[in-house]
């Protein structure tokens, strides 16, 4: 089992794109690896003869949907939450491949 | 030093359908900015995904059509990124337990067959798309192609050389063509790929640094960029400079590659399984209904050519290349029970016409009974090879009937001796010194004497007739 520790959350905030100042990450490092070592009780449990299993309910599978066209949302709801938006798109800071 | 280079490939197909692989809104290219999107496509909180369940089967249809095996348990993953042409911050992909595995290419590079084998086939969505706007500080996002079915269909590394990369997705994209699951238009982004490249010396058994190069939007922009990527790579190590693993974009006004980020941090996703779907067990019934339904394929068809039409190795891999033409071919070729001469038409004046036009050869809009019938006037002499090229022209432009072209235009072929008589006499008239020049041994002469009489009869005399004609006259 990993821990958690200020470097790793400061790796995940990289990735979430997120920011996090050093009392910040004193913080959140605390209250995940207090998270975690709860969570961690089940490794407690024998699961050795426990098949592993992606999903809640094992007895469902194929779960199918018609190719049938449904109406999409209107364009003024679309972007009725989008904090800032040009025309029918949402506008958002400059993104340039290769920054 | 001698290297050898070591590629594999990434393509990314759209499927087919009419709505996107995970909700109801249409999967269409070319509408206007987020009109095809939905609370699922958008990722608001408490939607939730279901397959469509004809891409499902599009895709099975793929990897059985490349050899694959069918995963006996399929499931889907959240791959996790932040980029804005994602609104849920994770792509549904398939991580450890993909649609398919294990499939096939065989290839022809400078005559020799080579494997390239396909590690395997996946289902995922597309994301949306970006538009900068030129001189603007911001980037507007357009979700209508979030969530577009996509396959992805991933080689080993088998692949040797920007030749035979070339050679395989030149394979790949005809045998996608025929199976009819999507229009593989990579102007339009349909179909697209990604390279892995690296190089080592010659001989070596591990694998070099390799280098993802992305942005390449023909078959052709591929080789030039990988053909790029092996120099930059050998002059790199010669120089002493480490190659970077990283992602570089190709760049086709310069024809270079440029770097666009390191990969040490940011190739991070963070696969988990996607709980929002269940997983998927396909029936063997199911996959031995859908293996036997596949069409014929690029490489039987070429066999079938050659054999039931006696076509050339060469014009029945030509025909068969895409289906389009394969197709038209084979109907041409039995209405008018000429399949030489039918490929020896579609290759040449067709294939020259529809490149001229980007367009396929059945949009060229001649049917092939209008093309079975200009061939039949000139085996019955009713006009001359050269006419029927005009003919071929007017035909395509006009929409017109062929025999009505010939008809209207009066392009039928002056078979009657007495009128090529009075050309002949009028060109020799003309041209004394061609005459004598003949005479005097210069047998070329005659060539442009034949010339002058098809030009004073506008290209409709019968050639074997003037020729004839010709001969009798300069021999008197």
């Amino acid at each position: 089992m990993s821990t958690i520790d200020k470097n790793a959350v400061r790796h995940v905030a990289l990735l979430s794109r997120l920011s996090l100042d050093d009392k910040e990450l004193d913080l959140y490092s605390g209250q995940l690896a207090s998270i975690l070592a709860y969570i961690s009780k089940l490794n407690e449990l024998d699961t050795k003869d426990v098949q592993p299993t992606s999903h809640a309910i094992d007895s469902l599978k194929n779960v199918f949907r018609r190719d049938i066209k449904k109406a999409s949302l209107p364009v003024a709801d679309v972007l009725a939450n989008a904090p800032s938006k040009e025309s029918d798109f949402f506008k958002v800071p400059q993104v340039i491949e290769g920054k | 030093m001698r290297y050898e280079t070591v590629i594999g490939l990434e393509v990314h197909l759209q499927l087919d359908t009419q709505t996107k692989a995970f909700c109801g809104c249409a999967n269409r290219f070319g509408s206007s900015p987020n009109s095809q999107t939905c609370p699922v496509c958008l990722g608001f909180p408490g939607s939730l995904p279901v397959l469509n369940e004809k891409a499902f089967l599009h895709a099975i249809k793929v990897a059985l059509a490349l050899g694959c095996k069918i995963q006996d348990l399929i499931k889907f993953d959240r791959k996790n990124y932040y980029y804005p042409d994602l609104p849920k911050n994770y792509q549904i992909s398939q991580y450890d337990m993909p649609l398919s595995y294990d499939g096939r290419i065989d290839i022809k590079v400078d005559g020799k067959d080579k494997l390239i084998r396909i590690k395997r086939v996946h289902m995922e969505e597309d994301a949306g798309k970006l538009v900068h706007p030129e001189g603007a500080s911001h980037s507007l996002v357009d979700y209508n192609r979030a969530g577009t079915p996509l396959l992805e269909i991933v080689t080993e590394p088998d692949l040797s050389s920007p030749e035979e990369a070339y050679e395989y997705l030149t394979k790949l994209k005809s045998i996608l063509g025929y199976l009819k699951v999507s229009d593989c238009d990579m102007e339009k982004g349909s179909l697209r790929c990604d390279a892995n490249i690296s190089i080592r010396p010659a001989g070596e058994k591990t694998l070099g640094t390799k280098v993802e190069v992305k942005n390449m939007n023909s078959f052709k922009n591929v080789r030039q960029a990988l053909e790029h990527e092996e120099k930059r790579q050998a002059e790199a190590v010669e120089d002493k400079v480490k190659i970077v693993q990283e992602t570089r974009l190709w760049d086709p006004d310069r024809g270079v590659t440029v770097s666009m980020r390191s990969k040490e941090e940011a190739q991070d996703y963070r696969y988990f399984p996607e709980p929002d779907l269940v997983p998927f067990v396909v029936d063997k019934r199911v996959i031995e209904d859908i293996r036997s339904a596949l069409p014929e394929l690029p490489e039987a068809r070429r066999a079938r050519f050659m054999d039931e039409f006696a076509l050339p190795e060469y014009d029945a891999s030509v025909l068969t290349a895409d289906i389009d033409t394969a197709e038209y071919f084979e109907e041409s070729a039995r209405v008018s029970g000429k399949a030489k001469i039918v490929a020896n038409w579609i290759m040449g004046d067709m294939a020259a016409m529809s490149n001229a036009r980007n367009i396929g050869i059945r949009e060229l809009g001649l049917s092939a009974g209008s093309l079975a019938s200009i061939i039949k006037m000139i085996d019955s002499g009713a006009i001359s090879g050269k006419i029927a090229k005009e003919v071929l022209n007017d035909a395509i432009e006009t929409k017109k009937d062929p025999e009505e072209i010939v008809r209207l235009k009066g392009l039928t072929q002056i078979s009657d001796g007495g009128q090529i008589e009075t050309a002949v006499a009028a060109v020799l008239a003309k041209n004394e010194k061609s005459v004598k020049d003949y005479k005097d041994g210069k047998k070329n002469a005659l060539t442009f004497l034949v010339g002058q009489v098809m030009k004073e009869t506008k290209g409709k005399a019968n050639p074997a007739l003037v020729n004839e004609i010709l001969k009798k006259k300069l021999g008197e």
